[in-house]
């Protein structure tokens, strides 16, 4: 067969190339040469640092625990590649299968993975985004920045924004005594990933441990003085807030605007790709030659009604890259589909936080083991009669429990005991997510199997 | 019970050189179940490690007795409360929170690798004991007495008091041997709980005196304990601390012996160690794989129906978990009856897994590290004098209860 020929000839004299030079470029360049690819292999990457590890930034660093400039990512094994670092890839010519650079060079491929991840969302009022003491925070260089101001002891940190990583910045400021105001939009911390039971519960945790948190309210604007320096925050409720730092922490952008005119299905929400990994076109016509993994990449997942779910996960990185590396040099009958359970962890004000499945499709949630008062507890979201999700607070050894129940589209509310169970966790109540923005649900799609080896999917179709 | 049922073959001491052919068998029934209100057991290595996870199964004793005893576990017979391994959250979480507290990371990170000298000191003078003897005992002369030595110090024992600790340790620590209990005459039975008595007073008067003036032992932190998660009682910090005694002790001795087992049945591993005292971390990683010394835990129930693999296992049924069938099964790990230091991931059972994954695991392996490593550099041309040793009856904490060796003599 022809196609094998070719094939062979790809794994011992190819061109891969990887942009994006993280955790998911990495991790994939690995699995390549694990699985015996003998070809060319560069990756590309705009920061000039070899691959480093992004969750301690707002963790470990900020508390002084680690230095910014040593997360390097452990190598798993030698990677053997051309490392072409502080050069973006600036464009991309499909048919000609070449990356340009933005110093003017080409890279020709046979195989292109794309994992550009994305990027802090900045102010939006960009001349107040230039003030000094202005900060995002997803580069090592932003941690730097950001950590050299802590240090001096500013008098206030101001956050705005409330999700996983505005939190985990006030809980570091709190941990070193410094004085932080959270603004958050929504009427709790964490509201859009966890819904508004949970998001009380990180409220009173913020408060407890003197964040001085005010929900319901957007930032209308910064203000500088004399000397560009950022010295207050303007909130729609008319207050002010005096101010020496500002940390923006309101979410991400894809890096896809290298993208654009390629012909590649690539836009604000991310590359579209099927569970495979590999890209579609604009068109919605697959590609075979081109692949995404990681936070870039938004995959069809057929345990959560095939919706196509972008996620800012550090496993799911790692195992899109692992699956769109073995894809990429595999024969059709040997490639396999990512099916991640999403998964995410955080950790502030001394709480293990973590998920799985997707919360915020959840429409209910029950708290199965332990107690919100205590902070100590798993809540699974329902949604359709399924269960969707689960989140825990410093419980997570249970989770992987009930990641099964997820994976085997378990009946929600869950009927039986558990040990730890609370009065309050007998019935479900409302999961209170701001904007649900729920899928249609056909059929349902379940894993079966007891063991890694004999896991498969099932699909029952719906009920008329 | 019939003894060819798969049960009573994992009960029969006439098994317990090698169980390992009857945990092959078990493996192909994925849910055993003999007898009308007996145990349901289970040995495939992903089914107990789901189970390990799984809320809807209980440590708590009061549902362990709800649902009777059998022949693997009787009532506790320390006469304390019971302590965290047999108790189910919120309070087994809080119990070993503190516990972890003065044990750990992240309050105590240091208690543990700040004993390695003491270890090694231990170690040494155990080996040093062994004399001119060209023949030795390895479980009475260094297995046995290694543990409970570094539990004293741990707890914070003072040394004048090992040697009168030790005569109350001995007699309870053989009584929660369901073997001996069943046999036990009136007098070994009163013997016991003497000891029982007299552990209790001594520890009670320890930790009196640790709470008026604090050390830096583990007792001491115990007693004066004072988080976000309040104090222990004195009756707690007894359980506690008879807890870390037991479950520390004949568990350590069975790695130990079965560790030097092993290697003297694979001398090239053994020379390995030999020439390179850091194998010794892969080593015991390994052992706690192929020759694990709890080889299942019959202390489970279930709190609600479960379904697995097409059986249910009703409410209010007990659960063995054979940690060892696991640990073997070729669905898991390939080759799974070789001894191979080598492979490349030994994520094992021999620590159980979830909530009450070993508490003392950093402990028993850097013990067993040193151990090993010291008793292969040391001893000039160790054999076997009887292979297979004699063993425990125990089949819960399986081991040798002698390992007689011939030496050439002890290297300095
Ligand atoms: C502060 C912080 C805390 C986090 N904490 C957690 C956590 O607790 N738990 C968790 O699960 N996840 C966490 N994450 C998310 C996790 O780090 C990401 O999911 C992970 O980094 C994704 O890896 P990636 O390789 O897909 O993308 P990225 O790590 O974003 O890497 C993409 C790389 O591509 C480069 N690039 C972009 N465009 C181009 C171009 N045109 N040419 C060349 N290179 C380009 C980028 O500069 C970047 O280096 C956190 C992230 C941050 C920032
Ligand atoms: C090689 C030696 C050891 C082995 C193989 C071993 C094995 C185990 C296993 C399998 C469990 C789980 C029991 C269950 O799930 O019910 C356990 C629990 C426990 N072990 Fe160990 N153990 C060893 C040494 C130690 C030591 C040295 C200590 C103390 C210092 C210790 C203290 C404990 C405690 C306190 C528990 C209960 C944990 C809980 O319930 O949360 N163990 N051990």
């Amino acid at each position: 067969m022809p196609g094998e020929d070719s094939l062979e000839r790809l794994r011992r004299e190819g061109r891969i190339v990887i942009v994006g030079a993280s955790l998911a470029g990495l991790r994939a360049a690995e699995t390549l040469r694990a699985e015996g690819f003998g070809g060319s292999l560069t990756l590309i990457g705009d920061e000039p640092y070899e691959p480093y590890d992004r969750p301690p930034l707002s963790k470990a660093v900020l508390l002084g625990k680690a230095s910014a400039d040593h997360t390097e990512l452990p190598r798993l094994r030698a990677v053997d590649a051309t490392w072409r670092l502080g050069v973006a890839a600036s464009g991309l010519d499909m048919a000609g299968r070449r990356v340009r650079l933005a110093d003017g060079g080409e890279v020709p491929y046979d195989r292109l993975l794309i994992a550009t991840g994305v990027r802090a969302r900045p102010w939006p009022k960009e001349a107040e985004a230039q003030l000094d003491g202005v900060f995002v925070l997803r580069t090592r260089d932003d941690a730097v920045k950001l950590e050299r101001r802590m240090k001096i002891g500013p008098r206030r940190v101001f956050v705005i924004g409330a999700g996983f990583t505005g939190s985990e910045i006030a809980s570091a400021c709190r941990d070193q005594g410094i004085e932080v105001t959270v603004a958050e939009r929504a009427d709790a911390p964490l509201v859009g990933a966890l819904g508004g039971v949970v998001g009380a519960v990180a409220a009173d945790m913020q408060r407890e441990n003197g964040v001085d948190l005010r929900t319901g309210v957007m930032v209308t604007g910064l203000e500088g003085d004399s000397t560009g320096r950022v010295r207050a925050a303007h909130l729609s409720d008319g207050s002010v807030v005096e101010t020496d730092v500002v940390v923006v922490s309101l979410g991400a952008t894809r890096n896809t605007e290298w993208l654009a005119g390629s012909g590649l299905g690539a836009g604000p929400r991310g590359i579209a790709c099927d569970a495979g990994c590999r890209a579609f076109d604009f068109r919605g016509i697959v590609t075979d030659d081109v692949y995404a993994a990681g936070d870039v990449a938004r995959s069809p997942n057929p345990l959560f009604g095939y919706q196509f779910l972008s996620l800012e996960h550090w496993g799911n990185a790692v195992a899109q890259a692992e699956v769109a590396a073995h894809n990429m040099i595999s024969a059709g009958a040997d490639r396999r589909p990512h099916m991640w359970v999403p998964a995410f962890w955080s950790s502030q004000f001394g709480v293990n936080i973590k998920s799985v499945g997707v919360p915020s499709m959840g429409d209910e949630i029950m708290i199965t083991q332990g107690s919100l008062a205590e902070r100590r507890f798993t809540g699974v979201y329902g949604y359709q009669g399924r269960v969707i999700a689960a989140v825990s607070f410093d419980n997570t050894r249970w989770l992987e429990f009930y990641q099964r129940l997820i994976e085997t589209g378990a009946p929600f509310p869950p009927e039986f005991e558990t040990v730890d169970r609370r009065p309050e966790g007998r019935q479900p109540v409302p999961a209170d997510f701001p904007d649900p923005s729920l899928p249609t649900h056909g059929p349902t799609v379940t894993l079966s199997g007891y063991s890694p080896g004999d896991r498969q999917l099932v699909f029952t179709p719906a009920h008329p | 019970m019939t003894q060819s049922s798969l049960l009573g073959q994992i009960t029969d001491y006439a098994n317990r050189a090698d169980p390992y052919p009857i945990y092959a068998e078990l493996r192909k029934t994925p849910v055993l179940h003999e007898e009308e209100g007996g145990a349901y057991v289970i040995g495939s290595y992903y089914d107990i490690l789901h189970l390990l996870h799984d809320p809807r199964i209980s440590s708590d004793a009061a549902n362990l007795a709800a649902a009777g005893d059998d022949e693997l576990t009787g009532p506790d017979s320390t006469g304390l409360p019971p302590s965290f391994i047999r108790l189910d959250p919120p309070e087994h979480d809080r119990l070993r929170r503190i516990a972890n507290s003065s044990f750990g990371p992240p309050h105590c990170p240091r208690r543990i690798d700040s004993m390695r000298g003491e270890l090694s000191r231990i170690v040494t003078e155990l080996i040093d004991g062994l004399g001119d003897a060209r023949e030795i005992d390895l479980v009475d002369q260094f297995a046995y007495p290694f543990p409970v030595t570094v539990i004293c110090r741990l707890l914070g024992v003072p040394r004048e008091d090992e040697p009168r600790f030790r005569t109350w340790v001995d007699p309870l620590v053989a009584s929660l041997d369901p073997d001996t209990r069943r046999s036990a005459d009136t007098e070994f039975q009163k013997a016991a709980q003497d000891a029982r008595m007299q552990l209790g007073m001594y520890l009670a008067g320890l930790v009196e005196q640790r709470t008026k003036e604090p050390q830096d032992d583990m007792l001491s932190d115990l007693a004066t304990s004072q988080g976000a998660d309040g104090t222990l009682s004195m009756m707690e910090v007894l359980s506690t601390a008879v807890l870390l005694l037991i479950a520390g002790h004949e568990t350590t001795v069975n790695l130990i012996t079965n560790g030097m087992l092993t290697l003297l049945r694979n001398p090239e591993i053994l020379q390995r160690l030999r020439e390179d005292p850091g194998l010794s971390v892969r080593i015991v990683e390994e052992l706690l794989r192929f020759e694990p010394p709890v080889q299942l835990v019959p202390q489970r129930t279930c709190i609600a129906d479960i379904e697995l693999r097409g059986t249910t296992i009703p409410k209010g049924s007990r659960i063995w978990l054979v940690l060892a069938s696991g640990n073997r099964d070729p669905e898991r790990f390939t080759d799974p009856d070789r001894f191979d230091p080598d492979r490349p991931d030994i994520e094992h059972l021999g620590f159980g897994s979830g909530i009450h994954s070993c508490f003392g695991a950093p402990l028993a392996r850097l013990e067993t590290q040193i151990a090993l490593a010291e008793l292969a550099r040391r001893l000039d041309s160790p054999r076997l004098l009887q292979d297979p040793p004699p063993y425990r009856q125990n089949a819960v904490l399986r081991g040798p209860r002698h390992l007689p060796l011939a030496i050439g003599g002890v290297r300095p």
